[in-house]
């Protein structure tokens, strides 16, 4: 590995807003290399430690886009407390798959699929426990100053350590032109 | 009278070229590429998408249009010009609706290909996330308005290839769509066959082949390995 261990362990804070949890499979897909990957961070907030709340990081991955108001509470908390906010995937950067939604009402698709869908429970969900959902879905750097982006759905496990490696290292980051996918 | 040679520079690289032909042309048939997408070998010229911009004796125009002369100073892969194509790749993107890891064109798109080459890390604008028409009314192709880049290749290809003229553009601004050449609106009513060159010539996956979907599968397609760069002048769906 070309990575110098740094003088303190950098922090990262990991999150999956509206997401599959496909990038952070790609996080785990990086299989051995989480071991020197340990070496070099500590992690904060993130589904890996269950910390649910996040202190001050240097890194911040974060996976899904914008849907409704808890996304952009965790969102803006990370920015808050982040020195660098990366967008990992599709959703991140495009809006992805839950953007797909975007072409229609809201308020129609909550009827569609709670009331006039058949079987459908007959009325929508108001829980207030329940986050209320955003009129259209939103890439993250259209909600916070973003710094750096990994494309891909998700982006591979090789993809995302060299771009960890580089920015742990303080290099630009790059990605080969095989590791740079959009699918 | 001394002949001059029928060359100019390319980014300090000489380009022979026959009379008439334009820079883009000359700089693809000496295996140079300049990316472009409204561009093809075998219609006439659009200069709309202006990815091909190239600063010529220091002024900017779009090298599909421009006749090559001899002696011309042609810049193209600059830093500067590679921005602004990926600024007009970002556009592109957020006025359409771009889902490639949905998208059965993903890996063979230009689109795609040419965000690959130039390294478009994020849309950087706000998206439109424009509402536009799927029409699936024909048997063997589909019109996904979602992803077309009007490039008007398919309307160009049916007019003066198929001699059938499908397709047209309507509309202004973010409304500007593509329109079908029938009394109901849909391709399926349409002139459009199989066989037309319009079938073939789209650059994106906005008229896709039914009954293909992901038959070659994602990382195999002919963009996954090999950058457009590399691969120049060819467009067609098998790749």
């Amino acid at each position: 590995m070309n990575v110098r261990p740094p003088m303190k362990k950098l922090k990262v804070a990991t999150t999956s807003l509206s997401g599959c949890f496909g990038c952070h499979m790609s996080l785990l897909d990086i299989d051995e290399r989480l071991l020197e990957l340990a070496k070099l961070v500590e992690f904060d907030r993130s589904p890996i430690t269950d910390i649910k709340t996040c202190g001050p990081c240097d890194i911040a991955l974060i996976e899904g886009a914008v849907c409704n108001s808890e996304n952009v509470h965790v969102l803006r908390e990370l920015r808050r407390n982040c020195k660098m906010l990366v967008a990992v995937g599709a959703c991140a950067i495009t809006g992805g798959l839950p953007a797909q939604r975007n072409q229609r009402d809201v308020g129609e698709i909550l009827q569609r699929c709670y009331v006039d869908m058949p079987g459908a429970q007959g009325r929508v969900p108001d829980d207030p426990e329940l986050p209320l959902l955003l009129d259209k879905v939103y890439p993250i750097n259209e909600i916070v100053r973003v710094d750096y982006f990994i494309p891909g759905c998700p982006p591979s496990g090789d993809a995302l350590w060299k771009y960890l490696t580089d920015l742990i290292g303080g290099r630009m980051p790059r990605l080969d032109y095989q590791s740079f996918r959009f699918d | 009278m001394t002949d001059i040679p029928n060359s100019f520079n390319l980014d300090g690289e000489p380009i022979p070229f026959e009379p008439g032909q334009t820079i883009l042309q000359a700089a693809l048939n000496s295996g140079h590429f300049i990316p472009h997408l409204c561009a093809h070998p075998e219609f006439k010229p659009h200069g709309s998408c202006k990815l091909c911009i190239v600063v010529v004796n220091d002024r900017t125009g779009a090298s599909c249009t421009m006749k090559a002369l001899p002696g011309l100073e042609v810049q193209s892969d600059t830093p500067d010009l590679n921005h602004r194509r990926r600024t007009l790749l970002q556009m592109l993107f957020v006025e359409g609706n771009h889902f490639c890891p949905g998208c059965e064109k993903s890996g063979n798109c230009q689109l795609q290909a040419l965000a690959y080459d130039l390294e478009m890390f994020n849309d950087h604008f706000t998206h439109f996330f424009q509402p536009r028409e799927v029409d699936a009314s024909h048997p063997d192709f589909f019109l996904d308005r979602n992803r077309c880049i009007m490039c008007e290749l398919c309307v160009r290809a049916s007019r003066d290839l198929d001699g059938k003229t499908v397709f047209g553009l309507a509309g202004r601004g973010r409304d500007l769509h593509l329109v079908v050449n029938s009394a109901s609106g849909k391709l399926g009513d349409s002139a459009f066959a199989k066989t037309d060159r319009a079938a073939r010539v789209c650059p994106v996956g906005a008229i896709l082949p039914k009954e293909v979907g992901f038959a070659k599968p994602i990382g195999e397609r002919k963009y996954d390995e090999t950058p457009i760069s590399q691969l120049a002048f060819t467009c067609d769906w098998e790749g």
